[in-house]
């Protein structure tokens, strides 16, 4: 009991530091309406870390990344460039839409399973493994050329389907807690545990996680909360992920995209 | 191959990761640690005995950290540089991880100015110790407690 | 792993005597050997143990790290400007390997 109360205290100096630091321009910078990013939930030091192009541990897979879209890859002797010309252009923004529903493929596809299709399709090139270095690296890459734009992913039209199931997956009790993503993650304060939980958005993913000392995906992150959840890991094949990474996305629409953010 | 079924391939690799997705979810076991007596003899060996002054220190550091895994700090020593008088070197401890020493590092004139930047681990909630030895063998020291939190689901 | 290329900043031009600060970073795991893996094995403790920074071949910085130092290491420090040429940057990995880069630097 008394290390619950250290623990609550603790996190509460915490909680204390990081708002009283965040001065009134961060505090707009990493708000919308009543979504407040993940960011304003880190103390000073990994606000710090995240802001300066140097220190931010994320900047060498978007550099990676820079190299890998120029580079030639597979049997059509081509690269994202090839294609796509210059990112800082072409790329501006897109990432801001993803999850996003493909016509040709009549689903919902993330940013990952996009570069992976090109890659296959265009490049005749083998797709680069979930979490790898290569498929973070690109991903972070292309997304941070959106970096400061706001999260702006359609949860209407034919990706209106995908959205409910979305929420319904995130607000569905699972596992031996009988915890539900929105148990920790909720829009109600009261809801949150010990610790200092955001509110479950995915505007800074791929992040840099002190906890991990690497870049993750947001899918990633879903299986850390999924097993501390005791419920089991999410199969893409029945795609409930990729409806739950549209669902957290849409929960930070209007957020900026802070890619590669660093959480603790 | 159809296009749905190469965004399958792609599903199905990234499946085989999901949940599992490496050692770095893995706890640190709980070892034995250093105590600040075994930090205390590692200063001793560094200063041959003598123990550092306050002053001339300046050790910047978060007082609460929120993963230990990344702790930045900066080491800034008062020292004019010059052939006469300048930092050798800069000793960091951290007096209760499983090993004290975290980093030195050796300077000289060359530098114009003994300050560094580095992240550091910090395996709990511990005194860190920072030892400037100046050309003349003198040693100064400062430190300073960080509190380390534990994540309820760190992950 | 080193898999990615370290990065470095250091200014282009300097004036003759100016202290500039030169930031540096590297991806690598600096495993520590305190860890185990799923099936209770130690992993085995692999880190980059030391860091040298050169100025035309000449030394003006050197580091030991631990098993402390955290994984993808962050390093600044500052250096004084003495004459043009090349900073070389080397970081020994403790199975032998040596990870360099280097940067140019314009001092009038």
């Amino acid at each position: 009991m008394k290390r619950l109360i250290a623990g609550a205290a603790v996190a509460a100096a915490l909680l204390f530091h990081g708002a009283a630091h965040a001065d009134d321009a961060n505090r707009a910078k990493y708000s919308a309406g009543d979504k407040r990013s993940g960011y304003l939930y880190s103390t000073p030091d990994t606000q710090t870390m995240q802001d300066d192009d140097f220190q931010n541990p994320g900047g060498a897979w978007v550099e990676e990344g820079g190299r890998l879209w120029s580079t030639a890859d597979g049997g059509a002797g081509k690269s994202c460039q090839s294609c796509h010309g210059a990112a800082a252009s072409t790329m501006k923004g897109i990432a801001t839409g993803y999850p996003k529903f493909n016509p040709r493929l009549a689903k919902l596809i993330d940013i990952e399973q996009r570069i992976n299709i090109c890659r296959q399709r265009a490049m005749q090139a083998k797709p680069f493994p979930a979490e790898s270095r290569e498929l973070l690296a690109l991903t972070a890459f292309i997304k941070n050329q959106s970096h400061g734009l706001p999260m702006n992913v359609a949860v209407d039209g034919p990706a209106a389907s995908f959205f409910a199931e979305g929420k319904d997956a995130y607000e569905r009790p699972r596992g031996q807690s009988g915890m539900s993503c929105a148990s920790c993650h909720g829009d109600n304060e009261g809801h949150r545990q010990l610790d200092t939980v955001s509110q479950g958005q995915s505007n800074g993913f791929p992040t840099y996680r002190l906890s991990w000392e690497t870049l993750g995906s947001v899918q990633r992150q879903f299986g850390i909360c999924l097993k501390s959840m005791k419920a089991e890991a999410l199969s893409p094949d029945t795609e409930e992920a990729v409806v739950l990474e549209l669902y957290v996305a849409a929960r930070g629409n209007g957020l900026p995209v802070e890619t590669p953010s660093v959480r603790k | 191959m159809s296009d749905r079924a190469l965004g399958r391939a792609a599903l199905t690799r990234r499946q085989i990761l999901i949940g599992t997705a490496g050692i770095g979810l893995m706890a640190l076991p709980r070892w034995a640690q250093a105590t600040p007596a075994e930090a205390q003899a590692a200063i001793a060996k560094i200063t041959g005995g003598a123990t550092p002054a306050a002053g001339r220190v300046t050790l910047r550091l978060p007082q609460i950290a929120e993963n230990g895994n990344s702790v930045q700090f900066s080491v800034a020593v008062d020292s004019p540089m010059t052939e006469a008088d300048y930092v050798k070197a800069i000793h960091v401890i951290a007096e209760e991880n499983p090993f004290p020493e975290v980093a030195t590092f050796y300077l000289s004139p060359a530098n114009g100015k003994a300050e560094v930047t580095m992240r550091m681990r910090l395996a709990k909630t511990q005194t860190v110790r920072a030892v400037a030895v100046m050309a003349d063998g003198k040693a100064f020291e400062a430190q300073q407690e960080v509190k380390v939190t534990i994540g309820g689901c760190g992950g | 792993m080193a898999e990615m290329k370290p990065r470095v900043k250091v200014p282009a031009t300097a004036t003759k005597g100016e202290i500039i600060e030169i930031k540096t970073t590297i991806n690598h795991d600096m495993e520590s050997g305190q860890r185990k893996d799923k099936d209770g094995k130690v992993i085995p403790r692999k880190i980059i143990n030391k860091f040298v920074c050169s100025l035309n071949g000449k030394e003006v910085f050197r580091s030991d790290w631990y098993t402390a130092v955290s994984a993808n290491p962050y390093l600044s420090f500052f250096v004084k400007a003495t004459e043009s040429g090349n900073f070389d940057f080397a970081w020994s990995d403790d199975d032998g390997s040596v990870y360099k880069t280097s940067a140019p630097i314009t001092v009038s």
